[in-house]
């Protein structure tokens, strides 16, 4: 056990360790100095280069505007820190307040934050997804290599994977005049996270902008030459198409496997917190110096009936590790909720479509402003009459008017608060895919019987 | 001599297109309402960025705020360093 500071002192000579150097470490680290903690401050990043933007790495680095290497974060503030990057940490001590790397290194803190973010969803078949042509985006070596092998021309690109970042890449493509060809398994483009009914309209841009796009398939394989570069995808239709690129875009997976015996509540599903960022331990049982933030985070969020949310937002990164830095230096009394409301951004087939709220916990959407046909619109979304999510097509300025009506638990549908009123304003199911379905499994086991036994341990596959 | 960073809060963006005026060489509108922006522009974009980012209506463009920005002292190489020690 090293000598912790706690209390009154820890403000100014208290040891801050940060897990994650990436826009909510970043940020975090600026915010706690903002705050005045003038303490040790490490900062531990698994990527050698300092924290970089990387939205543009599926737009304006794969168009060759930007150079891969050339998003590194705007710095707001100095933050006097240690720098700990290009290694990863392999493992957290709770009771000696120590971080582990997986260099041998042991890093101790006072207080600590975590924010590990996710990492691409590789192709599930290694020996394909080591296949010259494979490609994932998540770091700007990916988007580099990849804007590289966009740059040369290819005969067709297949993105798997029609959620933002892959409907980006396939945009980006077009505009690049390179044939391609996007699968997507669900019913239409961008389903999980806009539902069916505005998923179809993104369905007809994606096809009016000559995507070859075929949906309700997954593909089953990735074929390669004999010089083990990629050239065919099988389809689980029994169709295949010919590409010389193919981009995995099947989501993230969140960086928790260091903290697999941490005792934290940490999986698959995140890091679980409460609303003033600190960490869940196994037993649900709130800790005291350990904060998450950023894409690894899951959190409670009132307005959606307590319901823990998982947001790989931009916004969310740095307003929920704003929070965290304040209530890490803070005292119990002058704790903050992260309670901001949820909100992205995708450019794609030049149409900007933005989103507040939760659109994915609704049960109907209905249009309230503007026309589907020029793909310029709002939709409003409804959870048992009352509004809860909106998304724009090319009208981003009414959103706010939305999340204020989100914010004050109105009635769905709300009115129109335009004279462009749509002439058939009539709410139609939502259409999410099915998010109840338990893929996991069971994840612990309850040991003891009197309330002072019970504890929580996560349960081993096969042990 | 190091380039400018830029980052543009695209949640917070409702399309103006004042950035693009001003500095187009940085940022660009895409379609009616989408932003695009350089991430590290030229050094000799600084004025016309820092107008830019004065004039946008909803103060979405951030602009590194240091003169100079510290390297990170500690890379890969370093950091490799083999056996158990305390930080």
């Amino acid at each position: 056990m090293t000598g912790g500071r706690s209390g009154e002192t820890f403000p100014h000579d208290g040891r801050i360790v940060i897990v994650g150097a990436s826009l909510a470490g970043l940020r975090a680290a600026e915010a706690l100095r903002d705050e005045g903690f003038t303490g040790s401050l490490t900062l531990v990043g698994d990527e050698v280069c300092e924290p970089y933007d990387r939205p543009p790495l599926s737009k304006q680095v794969l168009t060759g505007w930007v150079p891969a290497n050339g998003t590194a974060l705007p710095r707001r503030r100095e933050i006097d820190a240690n720098w700990l990057l290009g290694v990863p940490a392999s493992g957290l001590d709770l009771a000696g307040k120590r971080v582990d790397l997986a260099d041998g290194r042991e890093v101790p803190f006072d207080r600590l934050l975590i924010a590990t973010g996710v990492r691409a969803r590789p192709w599930a078949d290694e020996s394909e997804a080591a296949l010259d042509g494979v490609f994932v985006v998540r770091t700007r070596e990916d988007s580099g290599r990849l804007w590289e092998r966009l740059a040369a021309g290819p005969g067709r690109v297949l993105v798997v994977g029609a959620g933002f970042a892959g409907s980006e890449i396939a945009s980006v493509c077009r505009g690049l005049d390179i044939p391609v060809t996007v699968a997507e398994s669900a019913e239409a483009p961008l389903v999980g996270a806009l539902g069916g009914m505005v998923g179809s309209i993104a369905a007809n841009l994606q096809r009016a902008h000559g995507v070859d796009l075929r949906c309700g398939v997954k593909v089953t394989r990735l074929e390669g030459d004999e010089r083990g570069r990629v050239r065919r995808a099988h389809f689980s239709d029994g169709d295949t198409v010919d590409a010389d690129v193919v981009v995995v875009a099947l989501g993230g997976v969140r960086n928790t496997e260091w903290l697999r015996d941490s005792g934290l509540a940490a999986g698959v599903w995140g890091v679980a917190c409460d609303s003033g960022c600190r960490a869940f331990d196994v037993n649900g049982l709130v800790t005291d110096d350990v904060f998450v933030a950023g894409d690894v985070a899951r959190c409670p969020h009132p307005v959606y009936e307590y319901r823990f949310l998982s947001l790989e937002h931009w916004v969310n990164a740095v307003e929920q590790a704003q929070v965290a830095a304040h209530n890490m230096v803070s005292s119990p009394t002058d704790r903050w909720p992260h309670l901001s409301m949820p909100a992205f951004w995708s450019t794609q087939f030049g149409v900007n479509i933005k989103s507040v709220g939760v659109p994915v916990l609704s049960d109907e959407v209905v249009v309230t402003q503007g026309s589907v046909e020029e793909h310029r619109f709002v939709a409003a979304y409804g959870y048992r009459g009352r509004v809860t999510a909106a998304v724009s097509f090319d009208n981003a300025k009414w959103l706010d008017h939305y999340r204020h009506l989100i914010e004050t638990a109105a009635p769905f549908p709300p009115s129109c608060p335009t004279p462009d009123q749509p002439a058939d304003m009539k709410p139609v199911p939502a259409h999410f895919p099915d998010r109840e379905i338990i893929t996991h499994g069971a994840t612990v086991v309850v040991t003891g019987y009197q309330p002072s036994e019970r504890r929580v341990a996560f349960a081993r596959p096969g042990g | 001599m190091v380039d400018m960073r830029v980052v543009v809060d695209l949640a917070r963006c409702q399309g103006y297109a004042q950035c693009a005026f001003l500095a187009p060489d940085t940022f660009r509108m895409q379609g009616e309402e989408a932003l695009m922006f350089h991430s590290s522009p030229d050094e000799a974009q600084r004025e016309a960025v820092l107008r830019a980012a004065a004039a946008c209506p909803v103060q979405a463009i951030l602009v590194d705020l240091l003169d100079t920005v510290a390297i990170p002292p500690v890379t890969a190489a370093t950091a490799a360093t083999s056996g158990t020690r305390t930080v």
